[in-house]
């Protein structure tokens, strides 16, 4: 039942079982999308890099709602304290009973070094529960609510300090919960690919689509700009722009002054798609008659080529979305992106740069892996976009 | 091809121009002048400032006159002095501090470019002929995780790893006797001792797309008639793929040297930072923290001179092996 069986073919042979002739229907009058989608689902790994994706972006819109604690409350008694596993089950005299907890902690104090080191303590046990109440926030910005999805039972009503540790992924140097600034930090990062791709996108759009269309001079110009932006290395050029960001900017600001930086010279690569979609239309005979029936050229662009490209263009804005995601990591980690308050998987990482923190404490690498999931899910998706946009693609 | 080398020159000196001018914008876009921050420094450390001196520093760079008579100061000096100005954070001409760490910049990143295709050529070799076997999902895989792993955490997890098994630091390009030592066949000896990890981790992304690309461009060639023609003269399989259709396969190998190399310095600069080497990166990144705007834009601009000309070559590399290449235009 693939899209590329020929029904015509089966109009000389004897009538097709009726089941079959119906499916051949749909797939005659099946509009682009339906048939990018059946393509699509057949790519497995792109459907995996799909659901992660969505549930990445979920992640995005309910922060507040998964994440235990505030991304900045902290603890002055708990620094790099360890991951306390989850447990749903309490073992009792009477047997096995639900009492979700975690273990709390034995403080010791080495002398040697002359720090607090910590011991799961199997025989202390903080009391959880799923659906607790905590800090209280605005669900998606519009409904008060004061739910979280796992809790500590007791909690404090001081929104800054956390009291009663539940620390699943362990602490950081200050004693803050590192689940909650991984979620709070996701938000920020994928938002920043979004912004940035979408960005990048328009002035991608515009760029290509006038060096495609019009061909000539303005090609040939805007040609040799993107082989210059190119063939600079990106990194040490983002590094001297994000330097140049006044350090009197509030967090805020410093957000979208890097998201433009990323974004003006990241619109090469989709400036490139879109000049070789519009090179390869120019030519078409559709677009010919187009023109001659007397539309505008605003029109004939709007109505008759940006459908016949926008899949490969998403495509291809799936798979720029990691890349904006790794420069805006490796800025910030280096100290030259985002800078705190604002929490993001490279201000996180950046926590861990030096290798005795990392000795100490190797889950505050935890955000990494964040990063290499958030790619992988988004380069299977765009790759399974990409083939499916293909109509010709095997 | 003369004339073909002639136009790529042509098409380069535009290029060179406009970042010259961009480092020139990075070097001036800190608030106030070179001058004041000058001043402010050795206000801070007590000096006196002399007035000739700072006449002649006026003088130099040229800093009451319009922004385009200061470019063309800065520009000239470099061109026809090999003047970069002054980094007032060492107190040293930006020359004195820069070449060394270039030099070794760039030869990680030819080692890097060397140790991809090293890599990328055998395995995307394998994948291709031996399509949908464990080795191709298992080089599929890592490439995949190669890609989507940044370079800084790599190095980040390999110095966690040395530190916790090994116990013991991974940083640097020279052991400690070598590290102010003249050069010598025993210091690189032991520079290629230490290359090899900074090399690893920012050639595995690169490695992961060539393997790709490698991969996709053979299995196309590889059911093309003439590949058949050869099996049907019976040709045995091994000489018929390397003698064919990997040689065709092999141009991207040198055509993505243009995205690769800037891409490789790129990554040079992270990993670097975090490995504490002694090239770019560190000092790019120490000069930009502290506002030392002659030493970064002298950075910047060398690194991308150096990538722009080493693209520059490939692109002759390339127009000299394939002739379609320089006949078309």
């Amino acid at each position: 039942m693939t899209a590329s069986v020929h029904p015509t073919i089966d109009e000389h042979k004897q009538a097709p079982p009726p089941k079959k002739a119906e499916a051949e229907a749909k797939i005659l009058v099946a509009s682009q999308w339906t048939l990018m989608w059946r393509k699509f689902r057949k790519h497995r790994l792109a459907m995996v890099g799909g659901v992660i994706t969505i549930l990445i972006y979920l992640v995005v819109l309910f922060a507040e709602f998964l994440a235990p604690f505030p991304d900045a409350a902290f603890s002055s008694q708990y620094p790099y304290a360890p991951p306390q596993p989850l447990h749903l089950f309490d073992r009792t005299a009477d047997g096995l009973r639900f009492w979700p907890h975690v273990n709390g902690y034995a403080v010791t104090i080495n002398q040697a070094a002359l720090k607090r080191e910590f011991v799961v303590d199997r025989e202390a046990k903080v009391p959880v529960r799923l659906l607790a109440h905590g800090t209280p926030y605005k669900l998606l910005g519009l409904f008060n609510a004061d739910l979280h999805l796992v809790g500590p039972v007791e909690y404090d009503e001081d929104p800054t300090r956390i009291l009663i540790p539940m620390y699943l992924l362990g602490a950081d140097r200050m004693g803050r919960d590192v689940l909650s600034r991984l979620i709070y930090g996701t938000r920020i990062s994928m938002t920043i690919g979004l912004i940035g791709v979408a960005l990048s996108f328009i002035i991608g759009l515009t760029l290509g689509g006038v060096s495609g269309f019009y061909g000539g001079m303005v090609d040939n110009i805007i040609q040799r700009v993107i082989e210059l932006l190119r063939s600079i290395p990106t990194i040490p050029l983002w590094m001297g722009l994000a330097a140049a960001l006044p350090s009197s900017w509030k967090p805020l600001q410093v957000f979208f002054g890097i998201t433009v930086l990323l974004s003006l010279i990241g619109w090469t690569g989709l400036a490139r798609v879109v000049r070789g979609r519009f090179l390869a239309l120019r030519t078409e005979d559709f677009i010919m008659s187009a023109r001659l029936d007397g539309n505008s050229t605003a029109r004939v662009i709007r109505a008759h080529m940006i459908p016949a490209f926008a899949s490969h263009i998403i495509a291809s804005l799936t798979l720029a979305i990691p890349g904006m995601i790794l420069a805006e990591t490796s800025l910030s980690f280096l100290g030259l992106g985002l800078r705190p308050p604002i929490v993001s998987w490279g201000v996180l990482l950046k926590e861990a740069q030096n290798i005795r923190a990392v000795a100490t404490a190797p889950w505050l690498l935890l955000p990494g892996i964040a990063v290499v999931i958030a790619v992988l899910a988004l380069n299977f998706l765009g790759d399974g976009l990409r083939d499916a946009a293909d109509p010709y693609g095997r | 091809m003369l004339q073909f080398i002639l136009r790529r020159i042509l098409y380069m000196i535009p290029t060179l121009i406009v970042v010259s001018i961009i480092s020139f914008i990075i070097i001036q876009l800190p608030p106030g002048d070179y001058l004041t921050t000058v001043v402010t420094n050795l206000r801070a450390t007590g000096e006196t400032i002399d007035e000739a001196t700072l006449a002649a520093m006026e003088q130099r760079y040229g800093l009451n006159q319009p922004i385009y008579v200061q470019y063309w100061k800065w520009i000239t000096g470099i061109i026809l002095r090999g003047d970069f100005g002054q980094s007032f954070e060492w107190n040293q001409p930006v020359s004195a501090l820069i070449w060394g760490r270039l030099f070794l910049t760039f030869a990680m990143s030819l080692a890097t470019l060397l140790f991809t295709w090293v890599v990328a050529f055998p395995v995307g070799i394998f994948s291709a002929v031996r399509q949908y076997s464990i080795g191709d999902y298992i080089a599929t895989i890592i490439g995949y995780i190669g890609l989507a792993i940044p370079d800084f955490l790599l190095a980040l997890v390999l110095m966690y790893i040395a530190f916790k098994v090994f116990n013991q630091s991974v940083g640097g390009l020279f052991s400690p006797p070598f590290v102010d030592a003249p050069w010598s066949w025993a210091k690189v000896w032991d520079l290629l001792k230490h290359l090899w990890i900074p090399v690893i981790i920012i050639g595995t992304g690169g490695t992961a797309g060539l393997i790709r690309v490698m991969r996709a461009n053979l299995l196309d060639e590889l059911h093309k008639p003439y590949v058949t023609t050869a099996r049907a003269k019976g040709m045995t399989e091994f000489r018929l793929i390397l003698k064919y259709p990997v040689r065709i396969a092999l141009n991207p190998f040198v055509s993505t040297v243009g995205w690769t190399l800037p891409i490789l310095v790129s990554g040079s600069a992270v990993v670097s930072i975090v490995l504490a080497l002694p090239t770019t990166g560190p000092l790019l990144l120490r000069a930009l923290m502290s506002q030392d705007m002659y030493l970064a834009g002298s950075f910047i601009m060398l690194l991308s001179v150096l990538t722009v000309i080493g693209t520059f070559i490939s692109d002759i590399l390339l127009a000299w092996l394939d002739p379609r290449i320089r006949l078309t235009q």
